[in-house]
């Protein structure tokens, strides 16, 4: 099992050697030895994965304790791994979507005068990352949670001297914040209930403590609302992480970061934390019914609302970060529904085509010169057919057309979704079809139709990429495909997007991934949906995919359709304005309140004050020491005489 | 014959008084000093007619402490009043208040 310790030195080591030695080894090393760092901790990850598989499954969860970190009074924090099919499932696609992104990063990368620091940021990511899903308690992983959010900060600000690449990741940051609140009062309520914050601990009481019936009453046991309470901060956490409604407003604005980061942290990996979150205390949440509705009422609601903001987004990047906002809704929901396998089913297909979407999307920004208008794109399929094709595959995979990936694992959520509640079922069926409508829209708008760009003048060239990248005059330059560091993951991963719904194929009793997950999960809570339901439901959604599907491609043909974008939906619902208002105004108020007034007139004052009152004192009080002994020493018989008689009537009395 | 007690003290009170009213009223820094030796040595008078009236010897005790301390204050005193004659002729007390507030 020591291929497990490889998972996570792996990255570490890759992270340490282009810190030290990044800048000497230059380009193209420092990327080189980034990808061999996230390729060997891929192999190490199915090493540990087949010898998971060769054990019986109720023997498949190992701790790996790799040192105390810190023991303090009954907090016996441990530095350990735990070994299951949740986290090795995990591990897998983490490091598998990593490694491929790493080698596109290196033709992406191409000329950044920050090469080597992308890659000590992207491999330090691939360690917090691993870190997180592989930690065996509650804290190491808060650890790497931490770990991912401070490489997220500084991967969105990476082109730091543009500004608004270093607001918006001072605002992923921030947001990020508000969530991890939630993440440790947590962890307070569990390590006051439990004593513990491992893993295996604090789930398995829960676990035993049900099975025995003695949930409440119990020293050690849980009730009803504790589980509650700690789920719901729980998901407080996963909401910043995950980008859910309201703190999803900071993963559009991530969007200034590298192509490969957005595909990476901002799509496959790192906001899929949360719904990981939620998953591993699976156990715990099962007993709070509460909070399962409250995660898969979120998980809809973020779907549709990011899903229609989508629909009317200019921006390549940004219209497949709402697309990602929508899609971690889709999880939500399922993981509110009960339907724990088939979150982390959604999870993994969306990495895969998510990514290749982004990764394409990359390709697409660098063959236009940092174009990022898709208004201005428009007829590239003919210049980027490789793009084009992979860019299809995702756009496939994610409106849910079989038999691609996207198809098997939101179908799987719609049915849970159906099995709990029909109308977070029907607000699901909405999305799927604005899904389809929003990524048909944008392949129309980016590889068909007219092309834009050729009128457009340089100008007008969205400059997201940074200082380093050769500003290429396009009039002269014919867009072309990437070059083959950047195609290599663009293929695997559209073969992924194609076939990963596999794992799960729902015929024969394959199900590999649910007979893999399930000892892990509870046993699902939705009503049970027959077959014959399935399948209906399962034509319904894939109709409702590819009307989508025929209204986006149609309609977009050309680029002028004004009142398809209202302004409402263009501007995200005007969310950003109202937070701004709402708690940035009042916020902002408060702090000019207490700067220019609490601090000036109050805090200033008072120690003005005693300064000046000590002077004033001091100026009368030196009008006594005059200089003339004879005062003084009248002040003493006078000083004397008044103890004198003080004395004489105290006696006295 | 003997004179009773109390006359020893009421004479120590007149020359405790002398002694303090000199010392409020002049202003030559030696009869200052005079009287302060003045008060001192009242308060010795009384402390040796209390001994005596109350057959207790403490009193006679603290006498030689005064003496050693008075003693002791007049060298450093007077060595100050010197070190002010030598650099000011015929300055009265008034006139040494360099550190008036």
């Amino acid at each position: 099992m020591n291929a497990a310790y490889a998972i996570v030195a792996l990255p570490l080591l890759g992270f340490v050697i282009n810190l030290v030695l990044g800048r000497r080894l230059g380009e193209p090393a420092a990327g080189w030895v980034g990808t061999a760092a996230a390729g060997g901790s891929f192999i190490a990850s199915l090493v540990v994965w087949v010898t998971m598989l060769g054990k019986p499954a109720g023997e498949r969860v190992t701790d790996l304790n790799i040192f105390t970190w810190f023991p303090v009074a009954g907090l016996h924090a441990n530095a350990g791994l735990q070994m299951d099919p949740l986290s090795i499932t995990m591990a897998l696609f983490v490091t598998g979507v990593s490694t491929a992104i790493h080698m596109y990063s290196i033709g992406y990368m191409h000329r950044d005068p920050g090469f080597d620091r992308f890659f000590v940021y992207l491999n330090l990511f691939l360690f917090s990352m691993v870190v997180l899903v592989l930690a065996d308690n509650f804290l190491f992983s808060f650890l790497g949670w931490e770990g991912v959010g401070f490489c997220s900060y500084g991967l969105v600000g990476f082109w730091f001297q543009r500004e608004v690449a270093a607001v918006a990741a001072k605002k992923a940051f921030v947001t990020n914040r508000v969530g991890d609140v939630g993440f440790l009062l947590a962890m307070f309520l569990m390590f006051a209930h439990f004593s513990s914050l491992n893993y295996s601990a604090v789930l398995g009481t829960v676990v035993k403590g049900h099975a025995t019936g003695l949930l409440t009453g119990t020293p050690g046991a849980i009730d009803g609302t504790t589980a509650t309470a700690i789920t719901l901060l729980l998901f407080l956490g996963a909401i910043g992480k995950s980008a859910q409604i309201p703190l999803y407003i900071w993963l559009p604005d991530a969007m200034e970061g590298p192509t490969p980061i957005s595909a990476l942290i901002h799509a496959a990996t790192m906001v899929t934390a949360g719904v990981y979150l939620m998953a591993r205390v699976a156990p715990m949440l099962h007993y709070a019914h509460a909070t399962s509705w409250v995660v898969a009422c979120t998980g809809a609601g973020t779907a549709f609302l990011a899903a229609t903001i989508a629909c009317s987004q200019d921006d390549i990047k940004k219209a497949l970060a709402y697309s990602t906002v929508s899609q971690l809704g889709y999880m939500f929901l399922a993981i509110g529904a009960g339907d724990y396998v088939d979150g982390i089913f959604h999870m993994l297909t969306h990495a895969f085509f998510k990514a290749l979407l982004f990764l394409a999307a990359g390709a697409v920004i660098h063959a236009m010169a940092n174009r990022q208008d898709m208004k201005q794109m428009g007829g590239l399929a003919k210049y980027l057919p490789l793009t084009a094709l992979t860019f299809a595959v995702g756009w496939l995979a994610i409106s849910g057309i079989p038999p691609l990936a996207g198809f098997w694992s939101k179908d799987a959520i719609l049915s849970s979704a159906w099995g709990m509640n029909k109308v977070l079922w029907a607000i699901a069926l909405v999305t799927a079809g604005l899904t389809a409508y929003y990524m048909s829209r944008q392949f129309a708008l980016v590889f068909t139709g007219q092309a834009r760009w050729k009128e457009a003048r340089p100008a007008e060239v969205h400059e997201a990429s940074g200082p380093g990248l050769p500003a290429v005059a396009h009039e002269e330059a014919q867009p072309r495909d990437p070059t083959w560091t950047m195609a290599v993951p663009l293929v695997v991963l559209a073969i992924a997007a194609v076939l990963g719904g596999g794992i799960n194929f729902p015929a024969w009793h394959f199900n590999f991934l649910s007979h893999f997950l399930s000892p892990i999960f509870p046993a699902a809570t939705g009503a049970t949906v027959s077959t014959g339901t399935k399948w209906a439901l399962s034509v319904v959604t894939t109709a409702v995919a590819l009307t989508g599907l025929g209204l986006g491609l149609t309609t977009w043909r050309t680029a002028a359709h004004p009142k398809l974008e209202p302004n409402f939906l263009r501007k995200a619902w005007y969310f950003d304005d109202i937070v701004s208002a709402t708690v940035s105004g009042p916020l902002t108020a408060m702090a000019n309140a207490l700067a220019f007034v609490m601090d000036t007139k109050v805090v200033d004052g008072v120690v003005n004050g005693v300064a000046t009152s000590l002077g004033l004192s001091g100026r009368v009080l030196r009008k006594l020491q005059n200089g003339y002994i004879r005062s003084y020493a009248l002040g003493i018989g006078v000083g004397l005489v008044v103890v004198l008689v003080y004395l004489t009537f105290r006696t006295g009395s | 014959m003997t004179v009773p007690g109390p006359w020893y003290l009421v004479l120590a009170a007149v020359l405790f008084s002398v002694g303090a009213t000199g010392l409020l009223v002049r202003r030559n820094i030696l009869v200052m000093y005079m009287c302060i030796e003045l008060m001192l040595n009242s308060v010795n008078l009384t402390f040796v007619t209390f001994a005596r009236m109350l057959n207790d010897l403490g009193g006679q005790d603290s006498v030689f402490f005064v003496l050693v301390v008075a003693a002791a204050e007049v060298v450093v005193g007077l060595g100050i009043i010197v070190a002010i004659y030598r650099r000011r002729s015929g300055a009265t007390a008034d006139d040494v208040s360099s550190l008036k507030g």
